[in-house]
């Protein structure tokens, strides 16, 4: 820990809210902590609203939302790029919201930041890129041309060391600003929407190297997206935002596996085995004909071993069971999974067919008839 | 001799829109960085300051150098004691180009791309670090260019302080070629400024160019 964290720890210890430290011990070693936080713009447009939350150290933070949902808003109050109008942020218990310009340097020094739209500096090389925050906090030249070295190499750009950004390509720029995020040795590190402008393939390696510098370097991330593969791939928790207020949060696998508000259902929807466009159609309301099949969808959440036995499961619906679209992904040690099945001539009543598949899934849901 | 006029007149057009324009830089710079940063929401946000400066250089951007000249008489000789040659000529000069040099830069600085100022906010970068390393190598390309307009803008108010008695080329096509009717100088004048703004306005591209790194 560096020394200006230490003397921070000691000058600004908040008062604490003595029934919550007994109820939520975790709350006083979170990392960051946003209690009942509001962001208002001009007066009128509420961006943030009610936001309480606790993210813990070393922990891979994902915040997802609509555009709109104030993602960028809150990610910003960490570093206080933006002013809260109300409420708290506290950074190892500390309260940020009086910090003047002196301590705020200190704080960001603390703070990596990478963008979406990487912001390096179009008239600096690399090496000027990555080494500019160490210069303006009079860093002496042998460590700073050391500390750049050692970056570079991290995010494998040693050879490009000369380029201007204008000649790199989306993924390298942004592993220029990882390197930059990186040089004081930080202890958060924001994303604000660091892959939205790559391809999926760039995105992939640029995650890769996320997770690789969290576990290696133990820092916390917190990320702003609006894609939920970038949180299934990356993040330990997430919440989901909407209008400014937190609408859904937990570990990845539990919303992935049973999102609740529509917005993470909504997000969620291009990752999921969805019925294939042609029998939607066909999906009929009621039982029109004696012959037509039931088609059930079934979810699970199980932990990794706990896929459903199929023979069995099949065994019990009886009748002929078609498989129409399904499929496993494991998340976070988690197999989360959905089947959409057809059941034809089976002797039991669809009603009966939910509750059996319902021993085998989590939840179990007629979706209709098709003929 | 009439070449010796010509040589005397380049060096006085020469030192009338050097001086000018180098004051103009220095003064013209941190106006610009000013009038950009003391906006609302910038760096230095003050918005009353900011409309009082901004106003002052309109006025001034809004009176054209003839009459600007002539007005600004009583001040000038306040200033360097005469009303007349090269050095009287620097003072309405300079007072010309020093706003209409701050708009040109003023533009530039205010295309930087705020990501860029918030990234080095995010960076741990204190407000002057920002116009040192992000505002204005960022905006030197444009910056360059405004420079470029501003010289040759100079060239041309400086024939115009030529006729009214500050010496240079103006004021040689003015004497002999007007009042003389001799041809053979006028197009000898003409020649030169063509050259000069020429060589200024391809000087300052090329290097506009080669700071441009975009």
């Amino acid at each position: 820990m560096s020394a200006a964290n230490a003397r921070l720890r000691d000058l600004d210890i908040p008062p604490r809210d003595a029934e919550q430290t007994q109820l939520h011990p975790e709350l006083n070693r979170a990392h960051v902590r946003f209690i009942n936080l509001g962001k208002t713009y001009d007066g009128t447009v509420q961006a943030l609203h009610g936001i309480d939350l606790a993210i813990q150290h070393g922990e891979v933070f994902g915040i997802i939302g609509r555009s709109g949902a104030g993602k960028s808003s809150l990610i910003r109050t960490i570093n206080r790029l933006e002013q809260p109008s109300s409420g708290r942020v506290l950074i190892d218990q500390v309260d940020i919201g009086d910090f003047d310009e002196d301590r705020l340097v200190a704080l960001r020094r603390r703070i990596g930041m990478i963008f979406q739209h990487f912001n390096l500096m179009s008239a600096k090389t690399v090496w000027q890129n990555v080494e500019l925050p160490l210069k303006v906090a009079g860093i002496p030249k042998p460590q700073r041309e050391q500390k750049v070295r050692e970056l570079l190499e991290l995010v494998g750009l040693q050879d490009k060391h000369k380029a201007y950004p204008a000649q790199l390509s989306g993924g390298q720029k942004q592993r220029v600003g990882i390197a930059r995020s990186l040089v004081h040795d930080p202890e958060i590190l924001l994303c604000d929407e660091a892959t939205s402008a790559l391809d999926p393939e760039t995105t992939q390696s640029i995650l890769a190297l996320l997770r690789e510098i969290n576990r290696r370097l133990g820092l916390t991330i917190v990320l702003i997206t609006h894609e939920m593969a970038v949180i299934r791939d990356i993040c330990d928790r997430v919440v989901v935002l909407e209008h400014g207020k937190i609408v859904e949060q937990g570990p990845v696998w539990q919303v992935f596996g049973s999102p609740q508000h529509t917005v993470s259902q909504t997000l969620l929807a291009p990752l999921q085995h969805a019925l294939p466009q042609e029998l939607q159609s066909r999906l009929q309301p009621t039982q029109v004909s004696a012959d037509a099949a039931v088609v059930l969808r079934l979810q699970f959440t199980g932990s990794a071993t706990d896929e459903p036995d199929l023979a069995a499961l099949f065994g019990a619906l009886g009748g002929r069971v078609r498989l129409l679209q399904g499929g496993v992904e494991r998340i976070q040690g988690h197999a989360l999974g959905q089947l959409l099945l057809a059941v034809n001539g089976s002797a039991h009543s669809a009603e009966e067919l939910r509750n059996r598949a319902a021993n085998w899934a989590q939840q179990a849901q007629v979706l209709g008839y098709v003929v | 001799m009439w070449f010796d006029r010509l040589v005397q007149g380049a060096i006085d057009t020469l030192l009338m829109v050097g001086v000018s324009s180098l004051i103009a830089l220095l003064v013209g710079i941190p106006l610009a960085v000013f009038l950009v940063t003391s906006d609302k929401g910038g760096i230095y946000q003050a918005p009353a300051l900011n409309r009082v400066l901004g106003a002052f250089v309109n006025l001034f951007r809004s009176i054209p150098f003839l009459i600007l000249m002539v007005a600004l008489i009583p001040f000038t000789r306040l200033i360097v004691g005469t009303t007349y040659g090269v050095w009287a000529a620097v003072v309405p000069l300079t007072i010309a180009a020093t706003p209409f040099f701050a708009r040109i830069a003023e533009v530039s600085l205010r295309e930087v791309d705020h990501g860029l100022i918030e990234a080095a906010q995010a960076m741990g970068c204190r407000r002057w670090h920002i116009i040192r390393h992000v505002l204005l190598p960022e905006a030197l390309p444009g910056i360059v260019g405004g420079f470029t307009i501003t010289l040759v803008t100079m060239i041309n108010s400086s024939a115009m302080a030529g006729a009214i008695g500050a010496g240079g080329l103006g004021d040689i096509a003015y004497r002999y070629g007007y009042q003389r009717f001799d041809t053979q100088i006028m197009l000898t004048v003409i020649v030169l400024l063509v050259v000069l703004v020429t060589v200024i306005q391809l000087g300052g591209d090329r290097l506009a160019r080669v700071l441009d790194k975009r």
